[in-house]
Parts: C-alpha cells; structure tokens; sequence
C-alpha cells in the first residue's frame, strides 16, 4: 500500500478548534481573568465616559457608574462634526483596499506559488525585504509619486498605494503552496486556463487564508492614522481616525464628547473582530499545518 | 479513438536527472496500455507528459496524426485519474463530475445526461449530493473515474488508481475496470508499480527501468520470456531466482545444480528459475539440495524460502553490466509447491528444475540468452 494520501476535502473544521473550550473554568481563568480585566477596563471607562455629563467626567476620583445615560453626547458630537462623512469615507477606502488586497495579493502569490517564471525566487525575497522597510522612509518619495499623480487631498491617496501589500502576497503565497498541486493539475486537464484554476479551484479552497488578509487590512486601513495626515486636508475627505484627531484638538476640554466620538470610530472594528475572531486564530493555526 | 504514440521521448528534469530516455512506444486505438516499473523508472513522468503536465525535453508525443508536445493539457482530449483522486473538495460529486464539461461549454442538459449515463454505469446516483470528504475511499474512486470518462476522451490516463484502496476492494476494483475497458474500449495508459495490476489488466505490458523501457509485449510473454535480468527479477511474485552460473560445452553448472542447455556458449551465465517451476526431484531430473528454513501455506499452494550451494544475483536495473553476486555460499532460493507438499523447516529437499523453464542470461550484460535447442 504506498503511502500518498489521499487527499482529504475540507482540511479546516471549526470543531477542531471548539475542541476543548467545554469546560467553562480551568485553573488557567484564574490567571486570564485579572489580565482580562485589565484590558477591559480603558473600554469600559471610555463608554461611560461617553455617557456622562461634563460635570460628572470631571468628578474625583472619577465614578464608574454614570448618575445618568447622557444619549445627547453622541448626538451633539454628530451635530459638531462631519462623522457621517469621515465613516463614510473610511468606509469606501477600507472597502476598495480589501477587495484589492484580495484580489491582487491572490494573483501575485498565486504565480509566486506556482507558476515557474525566471527570477522568481529573487523577485519574492525582494517583495517580503520591503516588509523590512520602516514606513517613515518610504513617506516622503510615496508623497511625491502620489502627488505626481494629482491624488493628494483625494481618497485616491489612501487608496491606491495600498492596493496590495508585500504581506498579503507571502500570506496568500504559504497558503496556496499547502493546497495539494494535483487540484490544479485535474482541473488544467479538466479544461481550465491558469487564472480558471485559481479562481475555481484555488480560491474557493483558500477562505481561511483570505479571510485572515480581509480581516487584517481591514483593521490596518481602518485604524491608519500617519498617512491620511499627510495627504489630506480637506475635512470632507477626512478619514474617522483623521477627523477624529482634528476633533480631539478642538474638544479637549469636553472630555464626554470626545468619548463618544472614540466610541463611534470604534464600533466597527468592535463588531468585526467579533464577527471574525476565529479566522485570525484559524489563519495563524492553519498556516503551519498540512495534511 | 486514436492511438498514442511516444516517439524517442526524453525529459530531463533540472540538475541533469534524466527521468525517460529516448522512450518510444505506441499505444494502439482501444488499447490498454500498462507502464510498470519500480519508483523512480520514469513511468508516471511517462505519462505526465503525456497529461500536458510535464515539459517533453526532446522528441514527439502524438495522440491519432497531432503532435501534442506544445498543446496545453485542456486542449489535448486527455482526461486522467491521479493516485489520490484529486476530487475537488468544495464541490459535490455531481459538480466534481460536470466540471470538466461546464469548462467545455456543454449544455446544462447534455452535462445532465453525460453524468447521468456515468453515475448510472458507476453506481454513483445516491452520492450526488455529497461532498468529496462524505466518501469512502472506494466511492471517491469511483468519482474520480466517473470524472474522466464523463469527458469521452481520446486517452485515458491512469497513475496507480488503485494503491490507495485496501487490498480486497482493490481486487473487486481492478475487475470493475477491466469490464469497462472491455465495455468502452478507450485507449487507456494505466501505470502502476503492483506488478498484479500489470499481468491481470494490460493488452500490452511496458517494463520500465531507470527512464528506459525495458520490455514491451503482452503480459504472458514478458513472463515468459522475460528480455534481461531486471524484467525478469521485477515480473513475478515470489520474484524469480537468480543464480550465478558458468557455462562450458553447454552445461551450465551453479552449485550442485548442473542444467544442460545445448548451444550455450562458453562463459559466464545467471541462471534463472521461477519459484513455481521448481519441483520435488523426480528420477534422472537435474537437481540441487535444498535446505527449508521458512514454510508459509497460501492455501491455493506453499511458498517455501531456504537455501541452495551457489552465489546469488540481483537483479541490476536496466542492462547494467556489472552484476553484483551476494557474498556467500549458499544463496537463498524460494520455491512454490502445490499445498499437498508440506516440508517442515530444517528439512532437505532435492529440488527438480526443468532445463526447458530455466531462463538463462548473459552475466556481463544481464541480457537473456537466445536458445538455441
């Protein structure tokens, strides 16, 4: 009986991971707990903060059980600031930077996966070399191109030179090399072309892996801060961390509003790790794995 | 249905290793076709090739007239069975099977009735709906084959289809298999290592070794007379026994076992006895001493290792020159008896051998010996 595998279908099973997590407390909790609650605690005073009156935030020490629910904090921080605008902005721009992360981080890890091209092997190492690269040395030249291209103070500037990333193309190239070569090779007999195989066969076997990238970018594109400062200054533009800091300055003194404004940026990425916690435990579980 | 033809094909892989060298062969319309060999004789980049998933280093594969050395592997009406199935796991039997023909452009209703006339030859209809990972391993084979003949090619490619599946559903499969090469009669390249699988299944047997094809013809006549030492010690189980040998006027003499073979030039010989053709010594008949060491009973016949006085050889790969004889005085010798015949170890035989069924081989090229008388 020779030893070659037969190829197992679905090799990620959501049960492998709940294995295990049935007991409700282990020896462990006592250690995780205090932790927990340590990092839970700056959320928790920053909600209620949210929720108080100015008087009541300047109370000491400071309560953590609001007198009342102030619900017309967030209302007046709406009212005081473009919010609707800035969410919507880094909405799109997150948006169009995951689906184009996705999208080409498949197609170049794909040919650094699989397809023998001359250089190939150089060309990878330099992609994953400029992972080494801190960003404060590559702002001024990426400023200068992207003002070259006339897309300074427009969501083109956050969104073009992010479309895809040196990470995701080695994140996306690791996965795609585990998958069993003989899919691709049945399905090129079976009459697909090269970019059939990877979007039939490939793709569709590679969630855990491109959930993980979605999830990420999302947060990185989400959250970033230094290079909207940079190209953008009109306030319509503004992304929800920009605009947030140009709130800040103007609300120092209100420290319920300013909260309330931190409380609404955060939501979104609240819900999405929520939402997707397990593709971040999957995708780093898995990256090792082969069956 | 046309044929296959290789024609001197070669294909080096990088770092110089040469994995098929000037290998030809032709394989008829309708033909079961059998490449075999041990691992690493060339015989699934053989047929790699032939699938459009290797580079053909230099000379022609042609399917009919057309030469398909650059046609890519969607276009060269090919379809092929891998080791392990290589079913598409996000996608149910009935789409695993219809893939192929929704690539091609086939009308929703034509792909319907193709799989349908499949599933129905394959018993595959109650597993349509069920994903790759819901089967047994019989059933994932029966889809892999149903996936390749749904697509009515002009070959069909086999690479060991059988050696995942255990031993008895493999035999229940292998007839399967036959029945349908016998029903379809598409040409059909199956290669295996299993030499079981090569003797049962094939038209044609090619004995492959070290890229270079060996023997090519039906199976009983590679058993039967078997071209040089590698096919000989490779086809056969329990293999045939190599003995060393010199030859003068026409005896040949390894140990006590003295064979006369008429017109054998003078030199050195291997002599080479098939385990079932080795009986008890009756009368006149050459013989030699045979000392039993291990009995094992097959029910259908005994198979008996021990020793006899002589130098054993190995079978070298491919018409390698210098034969190795294993250091000792005795070589170990099997032979296989009808189950009435029940020696206990320890004991001595005298073992009869039929001059006529000893094959003999030239020691300095491992090439059989033409028989003259």
């Amino acid at each position: 009986m020779s030893a070659t595998p037969v190829l197992d279908a679905e090799p990620f099973r959501d049960a492998d991971l709940k294995k295990g997590s049935r007991f409700w407390l282990s020896p462990w909790h006592l250690v995780l707990l205090p932790i927990a609650l340590v990092m839970v605690l700056p959320l928790l005073w920053m909600v209620v903060t949210s929720l108080q009156t100015l008087n009541e935030t300047r109370h000491y020490p400071p309560t953590l059980l609001p007198n009342s629910l102030e619900w017309n904090n967030y209302r007046a921080v709406l009212q005081e600031a473009p919010f609707a605008r800035w969410f919507l902005n880094t909405l799109i721009v997150t948006v169009v930077v995951v689906i184009g992360n996705l999208l080409f981080c498949s197609l170049a890890g794909y040919a650094f996966a699989r397809i023998k091209f001359f250089g190939r092997e150089v060309a990878f190492v330099l992609i994953l070399a400029t992972l080494m690269v801190p960003f404060q040395v590559i702002i001024i030249p990426e400023f200068l191109i992207v003002r070259r291209l006339g897309m300074i103070d427009s969501l083109g500037a956050l969104i073009l030179p992010n479309l895809a990333g040196a990470f995701g193309i080695f994140l996306l190239r690791q996965f795609f090399r585990t998958l069993p070569i003989e899919l691709e090779e049945a399905a090129r007999i079976d009459g697909c072309s090269r970019l059939g195989v990877l979007f039939k066969i490939v793709l569709p076997l590679s969630g855990p892996a491109l959930a993980t990238l979605a999830v990420i970018t999302f947060m990185w594109t989400w959250n970033d801060f230094l290079w909207p400062l940079i190209t953008i200054y009109n306030p319509d533009h503004m992304t929800l961390q920009l605009g947030l800091a140009t709130f800040q300055g103007a609300h120092s003194s209100t420290t319920n509003l300013l909260m309330a404004a931190n409380v609404l940026s955060l939501l979104p990425i609240l819900v999405l790790f929520f939402v997707a916690q397990r593709y971040f435990i999957r995708g780093i579980a898995t990256s090792g794995l082969k069956g | 249905m046309p044929g296959l033809t290789f024609d001197h094909v070669t294909k080096v892989f990088a770092g110089d290793t040469v994995a098929v060298d000037n290998f030809s062969l032709s394989v008829k319309d309708g033909e079961f076709m059998i490449l075999v060999g041990p691992s690493g004789c060339g015989k699934t980049t053989a047929l790699r090739m032939v699938a459009g998933l290797e580079r053909i280093t230099s000379g022609t594969i042609s399917i009919g007239d057309r030469v398909i050395n650059d046609v890519s592997p969607r276009d060269r009406d090919i379809a092929m069975v891998f080791q392990n199935y290589a079913l598409y796991p996000h996608m149910t039997v009935y789409k695993n099977l219809a893939f192929g023909l929704k690539q091609r452009r086939v009308p929703k209703d034509e792909i319907a009735i193709r799989v349908k006339g499949v599933t129905s030859m394959l018993g595959l209809d109650d597993l349509l709906g069920r994903r790759p990972a819901q089967l047994s391993g019989g059933q994932r084979q029966r889809v892999a084959m149903g996936r390749a003949l749904v697509r009515q090619p002009a070959a069909f490619l086999l690479d060991e289809p059988l050696s995942n599946l255990d031993a008895k559903l493999r035999v229940q499969v292998r007839g399967d298999l036959k029945r349908l090469h016998q029903r379809l009669d598409i040409t059909t390249v199956y290669v295996t290592h299993d030499q079981v699988e090569a003797m049962t299944l094939g038209d044609r047997v090619a004995v492959m070794s070290g890229g270079v094809l060996q023997q090519l013809g039906p199976p009983q006549d590679v058993y039967d007379l078997p071209v040089n030492l590698f096919v000989a010690g490779f086809i056969g189980s329990p293999p045939m026994n190599l003995l060393r040998a010199t030859s003068r006027d026409g005896v040949a003499t390894a140990g006590d076992l003295s064979l006369l073979i008429p017109g054998l030039a003078d030199g050195e010989v291997v002599v080479g006895l098939r385990p079932e053709h080795l009986r008890i010594a009756e009368g006149d008949q050459p013989a030699m001493e045979f000392h039993v060491e291990v009995v094992e009973p097959l029910g259908d016949g005994v198979i008996v290792h021990g020793s006899v006085a002589g130098q054993l050889v190995t079978a070298p790969s491919g018409t390698q020159a210098v034969l190795s004889p294993l250091p000792g005085e005795r070589a170990e010798l099997t032979a296989k008896f009808e189950p009435t015949v029940r020696p206990t170890p320890g004991e001595r035989l005298r073992l009869g051998v039929d001059p006529a069924k000893a094959h003999v081989f030239d020691a300095r090229t491992g090439d059989a010996i033409a028989r003259t008388g």
